[in-house]
């Protein structure tokens, strides 16, 4: 991260760029694409995605709508699967407190602005904070149809009926439908949206108190969920959705319901089940909610 | 073409955290159809131009939106005061990215970009700056939990352009250092009503 930034940064010091790495042109651009989104539901908006100091696969969408909507104020966390310490999690937290001098957090309740890669925190969010997808694929009809000039059409007509054909055949195949993550939702019963590779064990989460904003910058793509928006995961009468739910509680903290890792712990073929959302977990443990090894593993 | 003194003047002292701070109050507003925010980073523009509206024309027009002035507004302290500070080209308002001006001077709303069926994002956003002749209303819809209520201008124009959803405009009402908004996605009721 740091030679990214560097490199693109052609020897400038981070210091000299403007607040939040963005120049105003470019964050007026996406504030209005935003704008768009939250007042048209679930529908992508185009917008010119601009090159940022990170690979595409590190979140520049979701790294450009945070600057968009970022002030000084504010109290930056990032998640990666629910972690808070991966590379990726740690690199955009620290371009924020770079560019912006915004206060950072792993606390969920503390967190302000929230940059989510495949996740959303266990704890429920609240008025007033702000949850950023990242986006590698925000067209669901996609993998059904590659042009893009058909799948606007698609979503302009309300054509639905090749999702659902595609979600029946999963049932005529598997008994059930097997897609488990970017399980396709439908926003205020018009338009089919891609939630991002969360688990569709989130899915229910998605409507919320907090305001939800998805950037894919590859794809030059942003949208957005109002609070309280009416979010609905496609499924059938006779076949119900389903949010998975894990066989298992916590070994760390005890949670019941909670997202779980499976984490191999030796040689052996042991393993254990963790909350995937690390802050969630450490601030059971810290209240005192123990699990089948809690007492026991290093978790530090 | 002497440009009015204040023309000049009015702008942010410190654009981008400025900026920032009064599209986040722009953005919850947004968000939260109805509900009043107060904006702390504050423009000021010509009369008879609120601050409120001031700040949200700093914050979004540049010269890629064009902007249709309505009224009172349309004057040229105030061409001049936009084209100063954003850029953004003055146009008709069937061109227009944004309006602004008074609810009667604006109407009617079928002037105005309501997108296409691909690109409802091409639509205008009007900005009612002002006092207006209102109704109270019953809102519910996306960023309303349950209900909400508000007063708004002739209820009937602006049933029939949610009634268009996912066409439409979308609407900031401004007063003084204060917004509200309406996005096309809110479904109205006339509070008798309901
Ligand atoms: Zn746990």
């Amino acid at each position: 991260m740091r030679d990214e930034l560097s490199r693109s940064g052609k020897g400038q010091a981070m210091e000299e760029y403007n607040f939040a790495y963005l120049d105003e042109q470019t964050k007026r651009m996406i504030r209005r694409a935003l704008l768009k989104g939250m007042a048209v539901p679930g529908y992508q908006v185009p917008f010119a995605s601009r090159e940022m100091p990170m690979p595409y696969g590190w979140g520049t969408g979701g790294v450009q709508v945070s600057a968009a909507v970022m002030v000084p104020e504010d109290c930056f966390k990032v998640i990666d699967q629910g972690a808070d310490d991966t590379t990726n999690a740690v690199s955009i937290r620290r371009f924020f407190e770079r560019t912006a001098g915004v206060a950072v957090t792993e606390r969920t309740g503390e967190a302000t602005v929230i940059q989510t890669r495949h996740r959303i925190p266990e704890q429920p969010l609240e008025e007033g904070q702000i949850l950023v997808y990242q986006v590698p694929i925000p067209e669901p009809l996609r993998f059904l149809e590659p042009s893009e000039v058909e799948t606007r059409k698609m979503h302009a007509l309300e054509e639905y009926g090749l999702m659902h054909v595609k979600l029946y055949e999963d049932i005529a195949r598997h008994g059930e439908i097997s897609t488990s993550y970017a399980y396709p939702v439908k926003v205020e019963g018009r338009y089919v949206m891609d939630p991002s590779p969360i688990p569709k064990f989130d899915n229910p989460k998605l409507r919320m108190a907090a305001i939800q904003l998805f950037g894919a910058g590859r794809e030059q793509r942003i949208y957005a969920l109002p609070p309280w928006c009416e979010v609905v995961s496609l499924d059938f009468e006779d076949y119900p959705f389903q949010a998975s739910r894990a066989d298992h509680d916590c070994d760390l903290c005890g949670a019941e319901g909670s997202y779980l890792d499976e984490v191999i712990t030796d040689d052996a073929g042991g393993r254990m089940f963790v909350c995937s959302d690390t802050d969630f977990c450490a601030g059971r443990r810290d209240a005192g909610h123990l699990g089948r090894l809690g007492a026991t593993e290093d978790v530090a | 073409m002497a440009m009015a003194a204040d023309a000049l003047t009015g702008g942010f002292t410190d654009a981008p955290r400025q900026s920032a701070r009064a599209f986040r109050a722009a953005l919850e507003a947004m968000a939260r159809p109805g509900s009043v925010h107060p904006l702390t980073d504050l423009a000021q523009a010509p009369d008879p131009v609120s601050p409120a509206a001031a700040t949200l024309l700093l914050v979004l027009c540049d010269p890629e939106t064009p902007v249709f002035l309505a009224g009172a507004h349309d004057c040229a302290a105030v061409r001049d005061w936009i084209t100063f500070h954003t850029g953004a080209p003055l146009a008709p308002a069937a061109e227009a990215t944004f309006a602004l001006g008074p609810w009667q001077a604006l109407m009617p709303l079928s002037a105005y970009a309501p997108g296409t069926p691909e690109y409802p994002d091409r639509s205008a956003t009007l900005i009612v700056d002002g006092d207006f002749a209102g109704q109270p209303v019953t809102l519910s819809g996306p960023g309303i939990e349950t209900t909400t209520h508000a007063v708004l201008p002739d209820i009937a124009a602006l049933q029939a352009n949610a009634a268009g959803f996912p066409l439409g405009l979308d609407f900031y009402f401004t007063s003084g250092a204060e917004l509200m908004a309406l996005p096309r996605s809110t479904r109205i009721a006339s509070a008798e009503e309901s």
